[in-house]
């Protein structure tokens, strides 16, 4: 069974852009809307040194972290190119023009 | 993971795929929507875009990916998205209907028709059949079992990655893999990196015993076992059992071996039940002759699913060859195929193997060989008749493609036989040989890349027709595109093609252009571009919204042209730039106030003071610029921080931006014993003129009361040394990595004319620079003298440039911070709210 928490609309993420939630103490979630509405949710850290991946510029379905521009798949959480590392990934979804994501289990074993 | 590309069958009704009453022409019908299949549609369009209609009919449920590089995609190293050659956009694109998860069933030669499975029957042409190869299940008891699958598809990758999945909870898995030919290995690999315990069955006693001799195979094995690997040699499988699904696998020497995974890689077989039961003549492989045709003259075959000449063919390279001939001969051009030499190159968890024609060895056959224990080479070079027959390496692979294209020519090597197996330097004159003159050395159809068989000659074609980067090349035709193993090579052939124009040649702006940062910037103004999306749209961008690196510089382009007209696009900031403040590699921000020219009083200080206590920043500390950075600020705070900040009278100091950063000074005349003019109240006037402009890069500006330089105004972008009578100025210097003294500009004799002088370089800058590209590498690239004759010899020119400066501050002096305190982008600083917990 999934836990899934309304965290608002479409129209509180900016287009190409990302907001931060956080649920619980657990870590701070990413939630980016790509240039097609689309809506991803990543762990808010960059596998390479934990950059937080929010404040990145997001392109196509990735975003390119800012603090060293690695570029992170945002379906995948994988990082691209020749860079190495993976970024967990929360399950999202949109529904009657809300977003919800999925309580992140991980992050909570994790946590 | 799953992998989906989104695609259902892309037609529903039959309807749709009807001809269109106007469309007379040919239709091209292809079964198999694999490698060889679109290879050959796309050899096709390249001779002749519009010659015949094409429909495609796919088993798989996905566009057209490159099968080879499944390997990388079960080890983890790509994902489906990367081996995909052609997407949907390409199909649409090129009006060809694809049908997926539908293959063909039957082939009516009588009507000359197609039944599929779901029970379309669709009318061809011409028909090409390119049904690829089935994987060899061994027929022993167990091989239906739930659990025992081959590795040929997308289908068998997922089982693979789920079967190691769910061995992580049982502390890795455990799987066995039946052949340890090239595909078995590569399973065993990626299994093996997904943390899965494996055993390599291979029936023969050394591995890879058709592409590598012994002593290689034993290199390779022992390597492999270094890796955690178990491998059996001589194995011969008995069953598979299990209850209700796989538990193990017992060879005929009743050993068991656990598993809950069994890959059969034992080998392929040409798929020809289709054309067999049309009543095609079929051998081994769907017989065709040298135009890839059967024996019926309207429907031809190609890829692994064929036999020609007495030869099937397992490997990538010959399919490139067949494609090529089947396109002339179905464009009129009969070149004909002639049968493939065939080399394998395989690349095992960093294990360099190369092997290619028959090193079996026989009459008249001679070997030499070259082995070297230490760094674990081993190179066999076998020669007949003074001609290159065979040749295997392992360990070192670089002089494969060499070797293969002595073979393939059948050069004479007999005057160079005694450094053969030295490699290419050394048998090509001695020494180490630049590598550039390695690839010169290369003939037009030596193969460069490998996974798209793509030779020499056709780089360098490409590159003449205009590729000037890797990445236009690999755009082009796709060498290097894959698993980039041949980037080196590539690179070469650009250098050797465009000699010195790979460096001043005219360079992108990114991957998403061909355009390059001169090119974009002109097309803006000539075609009064307005917003991002235009330039990409009109400049046919290839992506669909950028990258990181091209839509900060087409924000900047477009700012720097349009003055009060475009509306920044805040996404397209770099982090800095749209918080105003310096990320921190915490996180946290660091905050700026600009202090004008230095200077500061009780007020300020207090402020920055208490910012300090309320907000809790661990550290303070007095910047390079003359003025005061506030460390650990959370973002969350930052307007909160601002707003206290701004009603001590300071505004955004500008640290974090490609724009004016500080205007440095010394005390100058009214204190210091050896200044010469007020330096200090010169550099207030310059900081009032130039704050808050956006810019390429990062501007920094100094003024020095005398030639003792205390400002260090000649390491700045703009530098002012006062002297007795008046100011020098001086340009285009940098502190960072590359030190760089100024170039002298001019001097001047009163202090309005330094200020104006100095509004005309910074739009200079602005308007000619390229994004990133500091005042020093600028004026390195155009010369000090264009400057000079800009700004100093031209009046009329050095005004329009001040004017337009002074006319773009107006709408650039605006404190970022005042609008962000009152609570303009709040969403930028504070979390979403989590308003409801619903289970479900």
């Amino acid at each position: 069974m999934t836990d899934w928490i309304d965290i608002g609309t479409l129209a509180d993420i900016p287009q190409r852009g990302a907001r931060t939630v956080q649920i619980g103490g657990e870590k701070e979630i990413a939630v980016f809307r790509t240039g097609d509405d689309q809506i991803f949710a990543l762990v808010n850290e960059c596998p390479h040194k934990k950059g937080p991946l929010s404040q990145g510029i997001v392109h196509g379905h990735s975003v390119a972290c800012p603090l060293h521009n690695w570029n992170i798949a945002l379906k995948t959480g994988e990082a691209q190119g020749e860079d190495k590392g993976c970024t967990p990934t929360i399950a999202v979804k949109q529904e009657d023009g809300r977003i919800l994501i999925a309580r992140p289990v991980a992050t909570k074993a994790a946590a | 993971m799953e992998f989906q590309d989104g695609l259902s069958p892309v037609t529903d009704s039959e309807e749709e795929i009807l001809v269109p009453a106007d469309d007379v022409r040919e239709h091209l019908v292809v079964v198999g929507n694999g490698m060889a299949g679109c290879r050959a549609v796309e050899e096709l369009l390249a001779r002749d875009a519009g010659r015949y209609r094409v429909t495609i009919f796919g088993a798989e449920p996905h566009v057209n990916y490159n099968r080879i590089m499944l390997s990388p995609v079960l080890a983890g190293e790509k994902t489906f998205d990367d081996i995909i050659i052609n997407d949907r956009a390409w199909y649409d694109d090129n009006g060809i209907t694809l049908i997926t998860s539908d293959p063909v069933s039957a082939i009516d030669r009588t009507h000359k028709s197609v039944t599929s499975q779901s029970g379309r029957t669709i009318g061809y042409d011409k028909l090409l059949i390119a049904t690829g190869s089935d994987p060899f299940i061994i027929p022993v008891p167990g091989k239906d079992l739930p659990g025992v699958i081959s590795f040929r598809d997308m289908k068998d990758v997922d089982s693979m990655l789920a079967a190691a999945e769910a061995g992580k909870a049982v502390g890795g898995g455990e799987a066995v893999v039946i052949g340890g030919g090239l595909l078995g290995l590569e399973a065993a690999h990626g299994l093996t990196l997904r943390g899965m315990k494996v055993t390599v069955l291979h029936i023969m006693p050394t591995l890879m015993e058709r592409q590598l001799d012994e002593a290689a195979a034993w290199l390779l094995k022992s390597a492999l076992e270094g890796r955690g690997q178990t491998i059996l040699t001589g194995a011969d499988t008995a069953e598979v059992y299990g209850q209700g699904k796989v538990e193990g696998v017992r060879l005929k020497d009743g050993t068991q071996i656990p598993a809950s995974l069994v890959v059969m890689a034992v080998g392929i077989r040409p798929s020809v039940a289709l054309a067999r039961e049309a009543g095609l003549d079929v051998g081994r492989g769907i017989k065709v002759d040298d135009h890839m045709v059967t024996s019926d003259a309207d429907i031809l075959a190609v890829g692994e699913c064929v036999e020609h000449d007495g030869n099937v063919y397992g490997l990538v390279a010959p399919l490139w060859d067949m494609c090529r001939s089947l396109a002339d001969g179905l464009t009129d051009r009969h070149t004909g195929y002639k049968g493939s030499v065939t080399s394998t190159k395989l690349k095992v968890a960093g294990l360099d193997v190369f092997s290619a024609g028959d090193f079996s060895g026989g009459e008249g056959c001679e070997d030499i060989v070259l082995r070297d224990a230490s760094r674990g080479v081993y190179k066999r070079v076998v020669v007949k008749d003074d001609r290159v027959v065979g040749a295997v390496l392992y360990g070192d692979t670089a002089d494969g493609g060499w070797y293969f294209d002595l073979l393939k020519r059948g050069e004479n090597v007999a005057d160079i036989r005694d450094l053969l197996i030295f490699g290419q330097a050394f048998a090509s004159g001695g020494g180490a040989m630049d590598p550039k003159a390695a690839v010169a050395a290369l003939s037009d159809d030596a193969e460069i890349c490998g996974c798209n068989g793509v030779s020499k000659g056709q780089v360098v074609a490409c590159i003449e027709k205009g590729a000037c980067s890797l990445d236009a090349v690999r755009a082009g035709c796709k060498a290097s595109a894959s698993c980039g193993s041949c980037t080196g090579l590539v690179e070469n052939i650009l250098a050797l093609t465009l000699g010195d124009d790979v460096q001043s040649g005219p360079r992108t702006m990114c991957k998403c252009t061909s355009f390059g940062h001169d090119d974009v910037r002109r097309e803006i103004v000539a075609q009064d571009m307005r917003s991002i999306p235009e330039v990409m749209q009109k400049l046919h961008w290839s992506t669909p919204d950028g990258c990181s690196s091209c839509r900060p510089a087409l924000n900047y382009y477009l700012l720097c042209a349009l003055p009060g007209v475009y509306v920044d696009d805040q996404q397209s900031r770099f982090v800095n730039e749209r918080m105003h403040a310096n990320i921190q590699k915490d996180g946290t921000y660091s905050v700026v106030p600009r202090m004008w020219g230095g200077l500061t009083n009780p007020r300020e200080l207090r402020a920055i003071a208490d910012v300090v206590e309320k907000y809790d920043a661990p550290m303070v500390k007095v910047t390079g610029g003359q003025r005061l950075d506030i460390f650990g600020i959370k973002k969350e705070d930052l307007p909160a921080v601002w707003a206290d900040l701004n009603a001590a009278g300071m505004v955004s100091g500008h640290a974090y931006g490609k724009s004016l950063r500080t205007v440095k000074t010394c005390v100058g005349s009214e204190w210091c014993r050896f200044g010469t003019q007020d330096s200090t109240g010169l550099g207030v006037k310059t900081e009032r003129m130039t704050w808050g402009s956006w810019m390429p890069h990062k501007f920094k500006i100094a003024v020095s009361g005398c030639p003792r330089n205390c400002a260090e105004a000649t390491i700045k972008d703009f530098g002012i040394v006062c002297v007795d009578s008046g100011y020098e100025l001086h340009v285009g210097g940098n502190g960072g990595i590359h030190v760089r003294v100024t170039d002298l500009l001019c001097k001047v004799s009163t202090e309005q004319e330094a200020l104006d002088y100095c509004a005309a370089f910074t739009q200079l800058y602005r308007e000619e620079a390229r994004y990133l590209e500091r005042t020093a590498p600028w004026i390195e690239r155009v010369g000090v003298d264009y400057v000079k004759q800009r700004i100093v010899e031209d009046d009329t020119g050095r005004e329009a440039l001040r004017a337009r400066f002074l006319f773009s501050q107006q709408f650039m002096q605006d404190d970022p911070w005042a609008e962000r305190a009152a609570g303009a982008n709040s969403d930028l600083h504070q979390h979403l709210d989590p308003i409801s917990i619903a289970a479900e």
